[in-house]
């Protein structure tokens, strides 16, 4: 394997692109300056800490530290998923539900395809546990979080035809289950849309890199078939975990709808 | 024998008994709290206090079976489905309240949307009735009815109570209270019912 190595001085030039884009927002009165500042500064010093973070992980092929890195990339993404939210749900399950879900269907796709189809030594080894975990959970999180705002909004703004339901013997499931299947189409609708698109429209990040880095491209093609093929069970298990038990939290067991379990972003 | 007894939802505190057969006309302000005390009749919000049919807890049984005997029919009923019909179990059946009721025969395949505010009530009120529930709780039944579905819709309830059916029927309008119901109860704010003579 040959690839083109990079010293942080080549980095210069098209750091200056950035530089522009600032440039421009400033002749323009764009006044995205600061943030592009904020976000371009964030970026750099975030990358940078992973590859070193990376580099001791990789080298310590630790049980326990890939488990912290693991769990760390989990909290995360729940942090991310709640605040994605409009509506959440109150105390414990606000955080509990959505980083359950994802730990849940993340977890058991990665190590499906650690113990089942790259089998490295050891199966822990973090130079595949972690970027696969990171790729699932990412296309997790954004199944979740979709997934839940669709249900959340959904039974505020349906809240009368789910009594309805419920005040004629409905039970609690036959009541949700109109917007149960919004909400579940909603969360895998931007995994079929990727797929649909893969290949003509994009070339996924994770093959161009293997790409870049030497591997022969069929040999890429079958390492992202695998990704995708893994992330779209990661999604459908994620949400499919998150909204029914969003479901389940948001009514009762004597079937009765409880919007009182939800409270309202208000704008910061 | 509907027996509540101290029935407590936020400023609600409320015991009452119905009996096989009655019919009792619910009045009080705006937003004292009518809709509330019906809702938990059929355990809708969460509430404390006993509340038994023929001196069963309806905790003892399901949720839905037991709203399936205490029926609670909304003022604005809900749709959640795209066709009328969909809303109803068994919608052949539903012929002869429809046509007692003034409602279009043919209504079944119309979009929910078609339906105006007051079609739309009576086809909530057909819905529930076709349950035969033991106890109605029909929460301002007419409130968008014209002179004569209102009577139509009185007639029906009355028909339902003399086969012993009990309702508990709330209503701004005094002289609908005289005619439906068997007895008045009036709600003041403090969240307590009293008995008034009709």
């Amino acid at each position: 394997m040959t690839y083109i190595q990079l010293s942080y001085g080549d980095l210069v030039v098209p750091a200056l692109l950035v530089v522009m884009n600032g440039a421009l927002s400033l002749a323009l009165h764009l006044k995205l300056e600061r943030q592009l500042a904020v976000a371009s500064a964030r970026m750099v010093v975030q990358l940078v800490l992973v590859g070193y973070v990376l580099t001791f992980l990789f080298a310590a092929v630790s049980p326990f530290w890939t488990a912290l890195a693991a769990a760390i990339m989990v909290l995360f993404a729940s942090r991310e998923i709640v605040a994605r939210q409009k509506r959440r749900l109150q105390g414990f399950w606000s955080y509990g539900l959505g980083a359950g879900c994802t730990l849940l269907a993340a977890g058991t796709v990665t190590m499906f395809s650690l113990l089942g189809q790259l089998r490295p030594e050891p199966w822990y080894h973090p130079r595949y546990a972690l970027p696969l975990l990171g790729m699932i959970l990412g296309n997790t999180m954004t199944g979740v979080s979709l997934g839940l705002d669709v249900l959340t909004n959904g039974v505020m703004r349906e809240r009368a035809a789910i009594e309805a339901c419920l005040a004629l013997g409905g039970t609690r499931y036959q009541a949700l289950l109109p917007v149960i299947r919004d909400a579940l189409r909603s969360g895998f609708m931007p995994t079929i849309n990727s797929m649909a698109a893969i290949g003509l429209v994009s070339l996924p990040g994770m093959m161009t890199g293997q790409i870049l880095a030497g591997v022969e491209p069929v040999d890429a093609v079958k390492y992202q078939l695998l990704i995708v093929f893994l992330i779209a069970g990661g999604t459908g298990l994620g949400t499919l975990a998150a909204v029914i038990g969003g479901g389940r939290l948001l009514t009762d067991h004597r079937h009765r709808l409880r919007l009182d379990r939800l409270i309202v972003e208000t704008e910061r | 024998m509907l027996t509540v007894k101290a029935l407590k939802r936020l400023h609600l505190s409320v015991s009452l008994e119905l009996a096989d057969g009655e019919c009792i006309a619910l009045q009080g302000p705006s937003g004292v709290g009518k809709s509330l005390l019906l809702r938990a009749i059929a355990d809708l919000d969460p509430n404390e206090g006993s509340v038994e049919l023929d001196g069963m807890l309806r905790e003892t049984t399901p949720a839905p079976v037991w709203r399936k005997q205490v029926t609670y029919v909304a003022a604005e009923p809900g749709w959640w489905a795209d066709a009328v019909q969909e809303h109803f179990t068994a919608w052949d059946k539903a012929n002869e309240l429809l046509e007692r009721l003034r409602l279009p025969a043919d209504c079944g395949k119309w979009p929910v949307q078609r339906l105006s505010t007051g079609e739309k009530q009576r086809l909530g009120l057909v819905r529930a009735l076709l349950l035969r529930s033991r106890v109605l709780l029909l929460d301002e039944p007419t409130s968008a009815l014209d002179a004569a579905s209102t009577a139509s819709v009185e007639a029906v309830v009355a028909e339902r109570v003399s086969a012993g059916t009990s309702v508990i029927w709330s209503t701004h309008n005094s002289a609908q209270a005289r005619r439906i119901g068997s007895r008045l109860l009036v709600m003041a704010s403090d969240g307590h019912v009293e008995e008034h003579t009709l």
